[in-house]
């Protein structure tokens, strides 16, 4: 079975053209990213069919949604869609809203009622009208209410770009869990590449709507033909597990492949999963193995390519072990020190790596 | 006195009956009219607005001549009438609600209306989005979220029929519980020199439609409340 999501997308939006065409798998959470206006929430609408463009194709693990003869109306699609804001019903009470697009027999319920609201943490305020509840506190319900109707799917647009930062660490526990918890794939829309380290799995990276590539999070992070490469922001998401814990120091032990972090953390289980996220500018680059310095990751590797970056940087491209087959990794450093060590294409280096943080729980990998 | 008394009972309960059966039909005509307008993306769509809003500024003896054309004998309301073997569906009751509903259309249409146009696309895309057919999403969103237009489109049209004289005295006449409504009564009282017949009248409606006034006022300052 081809368990994945296929679009091709179409048409003249105003002034605005859009040719988006993506395969992703039909499991995890994928990030449609791009600046604003890129036509992210476009494509995201027209896989729900709330815009309808002649030229399009969509389907969802096989259901084939919209082709050249067909498009299914909107509330003929198994989907959940958490718009921008909330967009709470305003005369029905928070469980009245939650209940809104669930079906009728009980017993239909995959995704139960109970599970969902102690998921996102609404238990308190079921009765009450959406007009009395906080920013987050609506945003969450909406969420709830969208996972109720029991979609095959979970469309989201930047469901946390109308919050405030605290509202929005106050938020994104929840969409972690709701990622643990739920075999549903997520379609989800945002411009804060902060929020896609957390929570993809999977990219489509998106500009002046078209589809510049799709794939893996971290493929793209370090693919060097994209500009993702050469942003400030720069980093790579590695999905490492949990190997030992040092309750003493307060350090955890965890595996990538071809290397051994060690980092701060809270207590963790053994073989857990574990997001790390490396800051190209976090990692630095020496020819012999530096001896008694605070940095403890310390990794061979292997300088698979590298490019300019702006102002007088460079951006390498990382392969962890000798032979460079490991995690990737990105480097950033000042051209002058590029030229002063001689750096090139194909060396075997240590790269030093000052900070990883952990960004969340990593999804179990799934067949 | 006492027959006259019995007579303003009678033009009263005549002109409720009327704006009650005028008010139904109004609103099951004005709410698909009034979706339709707010919703529909037509290059007509204006043009049948405008149509709808004729009565604000036709005379109201214009449209009382022309409603007289159609439903006496020699036109389709004739022929409707023949069909119960009456002659004309003018001076009479039947007659008068066509006419009410027709000129109070605007007043029931516009504010049902305003409300849809105000809900916006959101929350029927969300109904959309949560399996709600158009036809459920309807009834279970868009109605509930433009009650106030209702209720407001429903008083006015009730209201207007009420105090509605012109076009009444055209094509009702002045049939003691047939087509004398209140407005037709005061006018009568005053032609043949009853003044406090035509004062206690006059001043009921004072007072209905001080009521009316104040209760639209409440509602919108609901709406306001609720909108913020």
């Amino acid at each position: 079975m081809s368990a994945t999501i296929k679009v091709h997308l179409a048409g003249q939006l105003g002034q605005f053209s859009l040719n988006a065409a993506f395969e992703v798998p039909a499991h995890g959470v994928t990030a449609l990213f791009g600046p604003s206006g890129c036509g992210k929430t476009s494509v995201l609408r027209g896989v729900a069919g709330l815009l309808h463009l002649r030229d399009g194709y969509c389907s969802i693990a096989g259901d084939v949604w919209q082709d050249a003869h067909h498009f299914r109306p909107v509330y003929r699609r198994a989907l959940g869609y958490v718009f921008q804001e909330s967009s709470l019903f305003a005369h029905l009470s928070v469980r009245a809203n939650l209940l809104y697009g669930a079906p009728k027999q009980a017993r239909d319920h995959v995704i139960r009622f109970d599970e969902v609201v102690t998921l996102l943490g609404i238990e308190t305020f079921l009765d009450r009208a959406p007009e009395t509840l906080s920013g987050g506190e609506r945003q969450r319900v909406a969420m709830g209410r969208a996972l109720l109707s029991q979609p095959k799917i979970l469309l989201m647009d930047e469901p946390l770009s109308a919050l405030d930062r605290l509202t929005k660490d106050e938020i994104l526990p929840f969409l972690e869990r709701l990622h643990e918890s739920l075999a549903i794939p997520v379609l989800y829309v945002s411009h804060d590449m902060s929020e896609v380290e957390r929570l993809a799995d999977h990219l489509v990276l998106m500009r002046a709507g078209q589809v510049m590539a799709a794939g893996p999070l971290s493929a793209l992070q370090s693919d060097p033909s994209l500009p993702l490469v050469s942003s400030q922001e720069a980093a790579v998401s590695l999905d490492a597990h949990v190997e030992a814990y040092d309750a003493q120091d307060g350090i955890a032990a965890l595996v990538v492949a071809g290397g051994r972090f060690l980092v701060p953390s809270a207590p963790l289980s053994i073989g857990a999963s574990q997001r790390l996220r490396i800051l190209a500018g976090d990692v630095s680059l020496a020819l012999v193995q530096p001896n008694e310095s605070t940095i403890v990751n310390v990794f061979r590797a292997k300088i698979l390519s590298v490019q300019e970056s702006g102002a007088h940087q460079m951006v390498a491209l990382l392969g962890l072990g000798e032979d460079g087959q490991g995690a990737r990794l990105l480097s950033r450093v000042t051209a002058r020190s590029w030229r002063l060590l001689g750096l090139s294409q194909g060396m075997s280096v240590y790269a030093q790596v000052k900070g990883a943080a952990l960004v969340r729980k990593a999804a179990p990998a799934r067949s | 006195m006492a027959g006259f008394s019995a007579e303003i009972w009678q033009s009263v309960f005549l002109t409720l009956k009327l704006a009650t059966f005028a008010t139904l039909i109004l609103l099951a005509i004005g709410t698909p009219l009034a979706w339709w307008l707010a919703r529909s993306r037509s290059l007509w769509k204006e043009a049948l607005a405008a149509i709808v809003a004729m009565p604000l500024v036709l005379p109201p003896t214009v449209l009382g001549f022309y409603l007289l054309v159609v439903l006496g004998p020699q036109g389709p309301g004739g022929a409707l009438a023949s069909l119960w073997g009456a002659r004309t569906l003018a001076f009479s009751f039947t007659g008068l609600v066509i006419g009410s509903v027709l000129f109070s259309l605007p007043f029931v249409v516009q504010p049902i209306r305003n409300a849809f146009e105000a809900i916006g696309d959101r929350p029927l895309e969300a109904a959309a989005t949560l399996r709600a057919s158009p036809w459920r999403a309807f009834w279970t969103v868009a109605v509930p979220l433009a009650s106030p237009g209702f209720l407001t489109g429903a008083i006015l049209g009730f209201a207007h029929t009420v105090g509605e004289f012109g076009v009444v005295l055209m094509i009702g006449g002045n049939i003691p519980g047939e087509t004398k409504v209140l407005s037709v009564a005061i006018f009568d009282y005053v032609e043949t020199s009853q003044w406090t017949q035509a004062h206690l009248l006059s001043a009921g409606m004072v007072v209905f439609s001080f009521c009316v006034v104040l209760a639209m006022m409440l509602i919108e300052k609901r709406m306001m409340r609720r909108a913020s």
